[in-house]
């Protein structure tokens, strides 16, 4: 499974499914959650939010407040204006954006309902949630602005008046000459395909503890964070604290999804807070605040054309995109809907392509990243338009795909969107998953219920993506005007008693780290990965790092960890050679000790080098004492994890119900570390790209409040909700990195949202059906049936509806005795 | 103030609460069981979940005063020296990542198997509706509790 | 979130319920089991001065056999509901469709007569209440009386329990030999409330329907009884099902919102009863 296994012949660590350290503590309540730590004299702090998507503050008075039982302190965004500064946002994609001033508690106007405006400070959280109660706080309505379409027309009212405009920034990228390719095409066919607007819910909600722990405004910062690296450098920009004044720590984080890859007000707030009344803050963000204040995902309209020939040729691709950033610009909110820029072509080849995005304001919670972050956006775009075109042109979408995609003997592979595959075959992926679907035998099914005008049609939906993974060379982000790079950090420390400590710069909140970094460093040191602990999230002990985000863990991280293991052992080798009075240069290292090539019967292991460097009592010439590397990894350029999903689907034509009959999937992310955590992050990203087709849309209404705004309205899916799938791995290794790996984070949630969409459509193709608006719920699919136009295109007023498919019908029972009351 | 005398995890305690006091808040922020946890306001995620009188109950949605003579278990009192078997379980078959879910979804499914020793995949699926899992998309934690039913990981 | 400060009383008894209610009026809410009551306290759409806790009040606990008739008392609880033999043989209905009520951790704490009394249009039971024409037993200050349970649902999420009044028990009558009875919830995802919901008792006799009994959840402000579908129902075959059902939207008026439009909603109330109505019937 790994060419890593050849690296040592003691029993390999990496490719096997080891069950995972960090479960001991998860599973009996031993956790460290952020809202489980307290400090001595720890206060706890409570927000206050706007009602109002859009108005002008034109008082607020927290005497009152002021005045509750408990209550240490209360502001308003006025109180602290000079202190909290404005909110970064780093990735400034054109040298024009538009990028308005964010206060963390809004001092001026509030643009989005959930907008803090003020802070109360109490005992306990029970005191301050009644104080906020007694701030008074007027508003002078502004009017809303809520759809992207509208809000760059003219006239429209403006999120920022200052600005001029609604409109953020205009991106373009293109490859060779797509009116050229439309001119010459048999076809042109176009869609407008609505992302519609996510909220990540991790299960655990935000929280922050911020602590004064010096007399020199030293301070520690705990938050439910993924990228503690970054707050502290954000932290110590935004607030003017010296950085090397601040510790950040993120502890247990329950699930991030993007969400937690963000530098959020609250931080900024609460260690604002905590240094000016000098006693630890701690704020718990609830659910509902989480719907409304936690960044959201995706909202982009995607305006689209394909041209080909006839005889299904794909000659070129143009997309335009709007996409939402929300009222004010995130950490990285208007780069999102450009990491999908360089992969609307997907696995094809074409000679044209033609990209332009427009970020637009609204006065509603800021977009950011979301599990995929881009990827999937323009995975959907691609492969929905593939179905679709299949479908206009009487062909099996399965063989158009086959047409056009690039063949497992033409990578390494430059595409049109600008980025060169390394590897990939996806004619095995896709032989494979059509084998464990079935396909022909349901196409056969489908075909049978069609000619029957069965009530329950069956509809078969593909998705043969790839993604870019491995975020990112620098030199890259560089050229993409963002302002910081993607390199990673790792070091390793033999101790003097033999144990091993990995210290990353990876920030894991689920995805297995600690048990996977061990593996990596186990088989490259030769030791049991249970000698081996590994350090995280914290930058008091893992000083260097970029976090995780964007599949890159792995990738760039695990390298990292990789060759600061490899440099331990050529160190340890120098070491070694000396204690064994021999040349460095002929000693081989295997089983965790080193030995003379042909004189196998002296060794020295790498726990007895360990000790020799501690003592340092007899070291060669020009080695340092103790035994310990480092890496720091820019990766040179991305991975490409690529797969093929197939699904099916029943749809009940009368209730408009949809049903996952199957989920089959082959996913080829290269070399596999640790397949028990591979299986899993492919598991849960299905579970959530699926829910994005049928379930979850964060719905504003006409005022701009959060209609969704809680787990009763936001349906996220429960085991009850979702099959069992089929999930399998065909391997081609990356030939970018020595581990051969490509990253695996976020290759389900990109995949399978076209997947199970086009099973919804290709069901309803007989009714003439050619798109359903995500999510499918049953009201648009039983519309877009009935040809009320909600289906396809925009959902009529009033029909936005969550998702759906599901009745719970009960078995239903008798009485006993039967009709005629007779007993049995 | 309400006088109040409950049981957790074997452990008596008596103590005086203001009657609005959630049981979750009680558990954790009086008594520092902070092993259960918090996931929503509304009690659709089941992140809390505990076992009142032998039920499983959502913590949030039960006032401390309410639980008054009552016998709690957390996930902290589940292992009786070792693991129970659908800790193991979980462990074994990967059923949590994050692990924020897995305390509620652990005592769920622990009273699912109380209540139907030998469930079918949709019985399993059924009975943990109300227990929300951001990670895994359930294939796992399903596995686990079948590994439990069928005697389990130890 | 965190509910708003109130003053509680543990209620040992009706009476003590009741006098305790009256003291406080409109500023008095009574707690069942709390699994509705406590997260509006929460989210703070609910602000009582007190909390009547009525749910250890024994006399209001458990389902006894009354001859013609099972009383369910109010403090029931969802999961006694479902495993409960005497309810299961005379009035299965209930029993199925409690089984679709939110999760087995609520089902533990919520209890039948606080969803009753909730009145929410879109919870299951009370349309079911309806269906099988289900009687109130009220305890006030003047004593106790009985409501039915076609003048009990008054509007949404309000019955006929006045401020100072507790809702004891409730009375179903037992369907008698040869009803069939299937309740069909219709939902996004396995926790949410019904977009509409079909509750359907039939009896049959030489081969056709003799008397159809059918509530509908989520039709309109209260629970409602489809009576134009129970009359056409009334003496027809297998064959005859679908065209009585057609009627299963009269008189409604169902509400317009996330989950679909009216139009919808009433499209959906002909189909599902029309399944509940064949499942029921045994067709």
């Amino acid at each position: 499974m790994t060419d890593t296994a050849e690296r040592v012949t003691r029993e390999s660590s990496v490719g096997r499914p080891l069950r995972r350290k960090e479960d001991a503590r998860l599973v009996t309540g031993r956790t460290s959650w952020t809202d489980n730590l307290s400090a001595p004299g720890m206060l706890h702090m409570a927000i206050l939010r706007s009602p109002m998507a859009h108005a002008r503050i034109t008082r607020v008075d927290v005497s009152a407040a002021l005045a509750q039982p408990g209550v240490v302190a209360a502001f308003s965004g006025a109180d602290l204006a000079d202190k909290l500064g404005s909110m970064p946002c780093v990735w400034p994609v054109t040298d024009d954006i538009v990028m308005p001033a964010h206060p963390p508690l809004a001092h001026e106007e509030v643009r989005y309902v959930g907008d803090a405006v003020a802070v109360v400070i109490a005992g306990d959280r029970y005191q301050a949630a009644d104080a906020l109660e007694a701030i008074e706080i007027d508003y002078e309505p502004l009017p809303p602005v809520l759809d992207m379409e509208a809000a760059l027309a003219e006239g429209s009212p403006l999120v920022h008046a200052d600005a001029g405009t609604n409109a953020c920034y205009t991106w373009k990228l293109a490859t060779g000459d797509f009116e050229q390719v439309r001119a010459k095409a048999d076809r042109v066919m176009k869609r407008r395909y609505v992302n519609q607007r996510l909220i990540p819910m991790p299960m655990e909600p935000r929280a922050v503890l911020a602590a004064p722990t010096g007399p020199d405004g030293e301070l520690t910062l705990w938050s439910s964070t993924q990228i503690p690296h970054i707050v502290r450098v954000l932290l110590a920009l935004t607030t003017g604290i010296p950085e090397n004044k601040l510790r950040i720590v993120a502890p247990d984080v329950g699930g991030g999804f993007g969400s937690k890859l963000q530098f959020y007000p609250e931080e900024v707030i609460a260690t604002v807070v905590a240094a000016k009344i000098g006693r630890p803050v701690k704020w718990v963000e609830s659910r509902s605040e989480n719907a409304q204040a936690t960044h959201h995902g995706r909202d982009q309209i995607q305006n689209l054309e394909i041209a080909a020939t006839n005889e299904g040729k794909i000659l070129g691709l143009k997309v335009d995109l709007l996409a939402d950033m929300g009222a004010y610009l995130m950490i990285i909110t208007p780069g999102t809907p450009l990491l999908g820029a360089f992969m609307f072509n997907g696995i094809y080849k074409m000679e044209a392509y033609d990209f332009t995005c427009t970020g637009v304001f609204t006065t509603k919670m800021s977009t950011d990243a979301y599990r995929g972050a881009g990827r999937p956006e323009a995975t959907f775009a691609i492969e929905r338009l593939m179905d679709d075109l299949a479908a206009e042109l009487g062909v099996d979408p399965l063989e158009l795909r086959r047409q056009n995609w690039i063949e497992a003997n033409e990578f390494p592979y430059s595409t049109v969107g600008g980025m060169t595959y390394d590897s990939g075959n996806y004619e095995a992926a896709t032989a494979r998953a059509t084998e464990l679907f079935g396909y022909d035998a349901l196409r056969a099914e489908q075909q049978r219920r069609r000619d029957a005008k069965d009530p329950v049609q069956l509809g078969i939906g593909i998705s043969t993506f790839t993604e870019m993974c491995g975020l990112a060379p620098s030199r890259v982000l560089s050229s993409l005007k963002y302002v910081a790079g993607g390199w990673e950090h790792a070091t390793i420390r033999v101790l003097p008693t033999g144990v091993v400590e990995v210290v990353t710069g990876t920030s894991p909140h689920g995805q297995g780290h600690v048990t996977a970094w061990s593996q990596i460093a186990a088989d490259a040191l030769g030791v049991d990965p249970d000698d081996i602990t590994v350090i995280y999230g914290d930058t008091a002990q893992a000083p260097y790092g970029m976090d995780t985000y964007g599949s890159r863990s792995l990738v760039v991280g695990g390298m990292a960890v990789l060759q600061a293991a490899e440099r331990v052992v050529e160190k340890a080798k120098l070491v070694a050679g000396h204690m064994l009075e021999a040349d460095p240069a002929d000693l081989e290292f295997r089983d965790g000790a080193f030995t003379v090539k042909g004189a196998p019967g002296s060794a020295k292991t790498i726990q007895e080098v360990a000790f020799e460097a501690f003592t340092a009592h007899d070291l060669p010439d020009g080695v340092e004492p103790t035994l310990h590397a480092s890496s720091t990894m820019d990766p040179q350029t991305f991975s490409f994890p690529h797969g093929t999903h197939l699904c099916a689907v029943e749809v009940d034509t009368e209730t408009g119900m949809t049903k996952i009959r199957s989920y089959v999937c082959v996913d080829d992310i290269g070399n596999v570390i640790n397949p028990m955590i591979v299986e899993g992050q492919v598991h849960g990203g299905l579970a959530q790209g699926i829910a994005q087709a049928l379930w979850e849309e964060a719905v504003y209404d006409d005022a701009g409040n959060l209609v969704t705004g809680s787990l009763v309205d936001y349906l996220v899916p429960s085991a009850a909700d979702l099959p069992s799938f089929t999930t399998d791995r065909t391997v081609t290794p990356s030939t970018t990195n020595p581990l051969g790996v490509k990253g695996v984070g976020e290759a389900g949630t990109i995949a399978s949202t076209p997947a199970v969409v086009n099973a919804v459509v290709d069901a309803l193709r007989p009714f003439g059906v050619t798109d359903v608006q995500m999510p499918c719920t049953p009201e648009r699919v039983w519309r877009a049936i009935h040809g009320d136009g909600s289906g396809g295109d925009r959902a009529a007023e009033g029909s936005i509806a969550w998702a759906g498919d599901r009745t719970e019908s009960t078995a239903g029972g008798r009485t006993e005795g039967d009709e005629t009351g007779a007993r049995p | 103030m309400v006088k109040i005398s409950i049981t957790v995890d074997g452990e008596r305690h008596e103590d005086e609460v203001e009657p609005r006091l959630l049981l979750v808040h009680y558990l954790r922020e009086r008594l520092g069981k902070v092993g259960t946890v918090v996931g929503c306001d509304t009690s659709n995620c089941g992140a809390c979940t505990v076992h009142l009188d032998g039920n499983s109950v959502k913590a949030c949605s039960v006032l401390a005063v309410q639980a008054d003579g009552g016998d709690v278990t957390t996930i902290e009192g589940l292992a009786n020296g070792e693991w129970h078997p659908v800790q193991a379980a979980f462990k074994e078959c990967h059923g949590l990542q994050c692990g924020y879910c897995t305390p509620g979804m652990i005592m769920a499914a622990v009273d699912l198997l109380a209540n139907n020793p030998a469930p079918s995949e949709d019985e399993i699926r059924e009975g943990l509706e109300g227990n929300l899992c951001r990670c895994t998309g359930y294939q796992n934690i399903v596995k686990a509790v079948q590994l439990a039913a069928e005697g389990g990981a130890r | 979130m965190i509910p708003a400060q109130f003053d509680y009383v543990r209620a040992g008894s009706v009476d003590e319920a009741v006098s305790a209610l009256a003291e406080h009026d409109e500023d008095a809410k009574v707690l069942a089991g709390g699994q509705s009551l406590i997260p509006l306290l929460r989210l703070r759409l609910a602000y009582p001065e007190v909390v009547v806790d009525v749910g250890r009040i024994a006399e209001m606990h458990g389902i006894r056999d009354d001859g013609s008739h099972l009383v369910i008392g109010a403090m029931t609880t969802h999961a006694e509901v479902i495993t409960n033999e005497l309810l299961r043989r005379h009035c299965g209905l209930i029993a199925e469709a409690t089984e679709t009520v939110a999760d087995p951790a609520v089902r533990h704490r919520g209890t039948f007569g606080g969803s009753l009394a909730h009145a929410d249009p879109a919870g299951d039971l009370p349309a079911v209440a309806l269906a099988l024409d289900a009687e109130f037993v009220i305890a006030g200050a003047g004593g106790r009386r009985t409501v039915s349970a076609a003048d009990f649902f008054v509007d949404y999420l309000q019955t006929a329990i006045e401020p100072a009044e507790v809702l004891v028990e409730v009375r179903v009558p037992k369907l008698g030999d040869g009803w069939g009875y299937r309740y069909e919830k219709f939902q996004r995802v396995a926790q949410a409330w019904a977009i509409v919901g079909v509750a359907a008792a039939v009896r049959r006799s030489n081969g056709s329907i003799a008397e159809a009994r059918i509530g509908l959840t989520n039709m309109g402000s209260t629970p409602i009884r489809a009576s134009a579908v129970e009359s056409a129902l009334a003496g027809t075959g297998a064959g005859e099902v679908a065209a009585a059902c057609e009627a299963a939207a009269e008189g409604t008026s169902p509400p317009s919102d996330l989950n679909g439009k009216a139009d919808y909603r009433q499209h959906l109330a002909r189909v599902l009863t029309r399944r509940a109505v064949t499942a029921a019937a045994g067709y």
